[in-house]
């Protein structure tokens, strides 16, 4: 996966550029808002990480410039103001995701990979499938090698989300984000609790665990035979 | 001198003046107009008087003859009062009357003012103003018929003297009232000026003088009084703000350093060196939370942050927290009631991620400080605080044994009493907080002394605070016999009360 990191600060886009190569991913680097918006234009990335106060052109005008000619590369903005109305600016100006600064890089790399991978068509998928675990997002059905598997409505829909992302990080965050729609940091575990208590109706009985906690990072749902 | 520029700089002296001169050239205007219209009909009664007169003689004349017109004149003449009167022969030589000669004024136009000698009481010879006419009577004999008007002339300049002065006199008092009048306001506006200009010059805690009467300077003092207040609350949040960064940031960052510093020295293996870093990364996360926190209370209190507004159902946030948390209290062995009293959906304004994250804060504080003071098992030792706080109460007698032993958290939605609002309270069975504490824990960074063993930034209830500051509604803390009621109240949203009908079942 090829990514352009537009961060001004240099340790900080050296550490992103490294840190994605170590994760298995090529990084370009731009300082500015301008030199990043013709990187965009005239090469082919996977994924735009802007940071939103750049030097020449800010982050938010880079994006909407580069909507405006039709690029519909996913951006992920890094902000240090992470106010709700000014993801909502960003989002706004066409970004696909927010991550406020400072950030942990495993939650950079979670949200960069998801971001990647909805570039990719499946809009129209209606089932997922994890080895033998099988999820109808129509009739809401969930089972695991054939036995039905009754879950409450927000279970399903955090298991819809891990799911979605199978074989990526998720990290805690952005469960809380997608699923519950709320945009803060609680003190407390309460994804791990929710998160447990999926586990436990559809790991529990089950010879090989499917819902992995990524140490430090978050969970995974990944087919456990390979 | 600078009183006195300073003085006829001012508008108020300005209008004053113009006022003045307004109205004295008024008034003056009307007198005048008075004045000259009596003595207009003055002079046209005389003039009528005089031409009766003239005819009478005429008559006299054409009756008797010279002779008659004479004896006429004479008697005239003598009455008490007369007018005055003169004939004389051809030669200009006197036949009768109380006038010596002709007046030379009168020979040449026939008629009008003339001046005559007189004798006064004191015998000395004093001029005197007449109107009259001269008849030509026969072979040069002439007749003089004349009125004295120097009583109504000296009347005249009399009344134009006072009202001379009157007016001097009026313009005097209206400048005075003016000085006076804008002296007070010129006074009472250099107050709000001198403020001001303190103000800027640094010491924000100035206030203009307000004198109570309620009029526009005192209304607009107190105006401009509260806009002070409010910008010294703001500077007062910005300060404290960097105060808490000074203080309790600082703190931990230095805890932080530190630790890496004793780890590069202890020279360790790579085993502890890894423990350190992971160590120092919670102890940065814990960091950036604190700081996340501290900004967005700061931004929330200074209104810098618009509520992104929509009207909500407060129950779906509720239950949606609840949901959300309900998993974390039964692990813990506790519990998390949502109890709805409200008879319909309420509907306020507001922004979801906001109230979501203040009700999130409550409830998380129930969770880590509301257990009941009659678990020891998840309270471990206890303070003597707890200890004492719990007799207390049991000797008051607000609590039995029994009902102490429930050790659940309850969500409750309501009707606001005081307002027309809502209320969410969150009720827990904890140590509650101390009545003169209520108030302090909301501000930044203060922690009770048994909260300070836990986790925790001390930011949590300034969020709750601001965010209903900022929704206006207000928290309040009060007892929940045990434990501590922390009530959201807000009011309900301005429109869509049709809408909650509508949704209502």
């Amino acid at each position: 996966m090829r990514v352009l990191v537009v961060e001004d600060d240099a340790e900080t886009a050296q550490f992103l550029r490294k840190s994605l190569r170590e994760s298995g991913h090529v990084a370009e680097i731009a300082g500015d808002g301008e030199t990043g918006l013709d990187l965009a234009r005239n090469d082919d990335f996977d994924v735009l990480v802007v940071d939103r106060m750049l030097p020449e052109r800010n982050g938010l005008s880079l994006v909407e410039t580069l909507r405006d000619g039709g690029d519909r590369t996913p951006v992920l903005f890094l902000s240090a103001l992470g106010d709700v109305d000014d993801r909502v600016k960003g989002l706004r100006a066409g970004g696909d995701d927010y991550l406020t600064k400072p950030y942990a890089y495993s939650e950079l790399l979670a949200r960069v990979e998801a971001l990647a991978r909805r570039a990719t068509p499946e809009e129209a998928e209606t089932r997922y499938a994890v080895g033998d675990l099988e999820l109808d997002r129509l009739s809401h059905k969930v089972t695991r090698a054939g036995e039905d598997i009754i879950l409450q409505p927000r279970e399903f829909r955090l298991l819809e989300y891990l799911m979605k992302n199978a074989g990526q990080v998720v990290t805690r965050t952005m469960l809380l984000e997608h699923v519950w729609d709320y945009h803060f940091d609680p003190q407390t575990n309460v994804i791990d609790v929710h998160i447990s208590r999926l586990r436990a109706k559809i790991d529990k009985n089950f010879e090989t665990p499917i819902l992995h906690t990524v140490r430090g990072a978050g969970y995974m749902i990944r087919d456990g035979a390979h | 001198m600078t009183a006195l520029t300073n003085l006829f700089r001012s508008w108020t002296f300005r209008w004053a003046i113009l006022y003045l001169l307004i109205s004295v050239t008024a008034s003056g205007a009307v007198v005048s107009y008075l004045f000259w219209q009596t003595n207009d009909l003055l002079a046209v009664q005389l003039l009528q008087t005089l031409s009766s007169e003239e005819k009478g003689l005429r008559e006299q004349y054409a009756l008797g003859g010279i002779g008659l017109l004479r004896e006429t004149v004479r008697e005239r003449a003598r009455a008490p009062g007369a007018g005055i009167y003169l004939l004389t022969d051809a030669n200009g030589r006197k036949i009768a009357g109380n006038l010596n000669r002709v007046p030379p004024e009168l020979l040449e136009n026939r008629g009008g003012l003339f001046t005559f000698d007189r004798q006064g009481l004191d015998g000395a010879k004093v001029e005197r103003l007449a109107v009259g006419r001269i008849i030509r009577v026969r072979r040069g004999a002439l007749l003089v018929v004349a009125r004295d008007i120097q009583e109504q002339r000296d009347f005249a300049l009399t009344s134009q003297r006072i009202l001379l002065w009157g007016v001097a006199v009026v313009a005097l008092i209206g400048l005075g009232g003016g000085v006076l009048v804008s002296r007070y306001i010129f006074r009472r506006i250099d107050a709000v000026t001198e403020t001001s200009r303190r103000i800027v010059d640094g010491n924000l805690s100035e206030r203009i003088p307000v004198n109570g009467s309620g009029d526009e300077i005192d209304r607009l003092s107190t105006n401009l009084n509260d806009m002070l207040a409010r910008i010294e609350d703001l500077m007062t949040g910005m300060r404290e703000v960097s105060d808490n960064i000074a203080h309790d940031l600082k703190t931990p960052l230095n805890r932080l350093r530190n630790r890496v510093e004793g780890a590069l020295r202890a020279d360790g293996d790579k085993q502890s060196y890894r423990a350190t870093l992971e160590a120092t990364i919670d102890e940065a996360d814990a960091l950036i939370r604190t700081f996340n926190a501290l900004l967005s209370v700061a931004r929330l209190e200074a209104g810098a942050r618009s509520v992104s507004s929509e009207t909500l159902s407060i129950a779906t946030v509720v239950d949606e927290v609840a949901e959300l948390y309900a998993p974390v209290f039964e692990e813990a062995g506790r519990e998390l009631r949502v109890r709805n009293h409200l008879v319909m959906p309420a509907m306020i304004d507001g922004d979801r991620q906001l109230i979501g994250q203040a009700l999130t804060n409550l409830v998380e504080n129930a969770l880590k400080y509301g257990h009941s003071v009659h678990a020891p098992a998840v309270r471990g030792a206890g303070g003597g605080e707890s200890e004492k706080f719990e007799t207390e109460l049991i000797e008051v007698g607000t609590l039995s044994p029994a009902r102490a032993a429930i050790h659940d958290v309850t969500i409750e939605l309501g009707e606001s009493a005081t307002c027309d609002g809502v209320t969410v309270v969150v009720g827990d069975r904890g140590p509650g907080v101390p009545p003169d504490e209520r108030e302090r824990v909301k501000k930044r960074f203060v922690r009770l002394e048994e909260s300070r063993s836990r986790p925790g930034s001390g930011l949590g209830l300034s969020v709750v605070a601001a965010v209903m500051r900022l929704h206006g509604g207000e928290l309040v803390l009060s007892d929940n016999r045990p434990g501590l009621r922390a009530t959201m109240r807000f009011p309900r949203a301005s429109e869509g009360a049709d809408a909650v009908l509508d949704r209502s079942p």
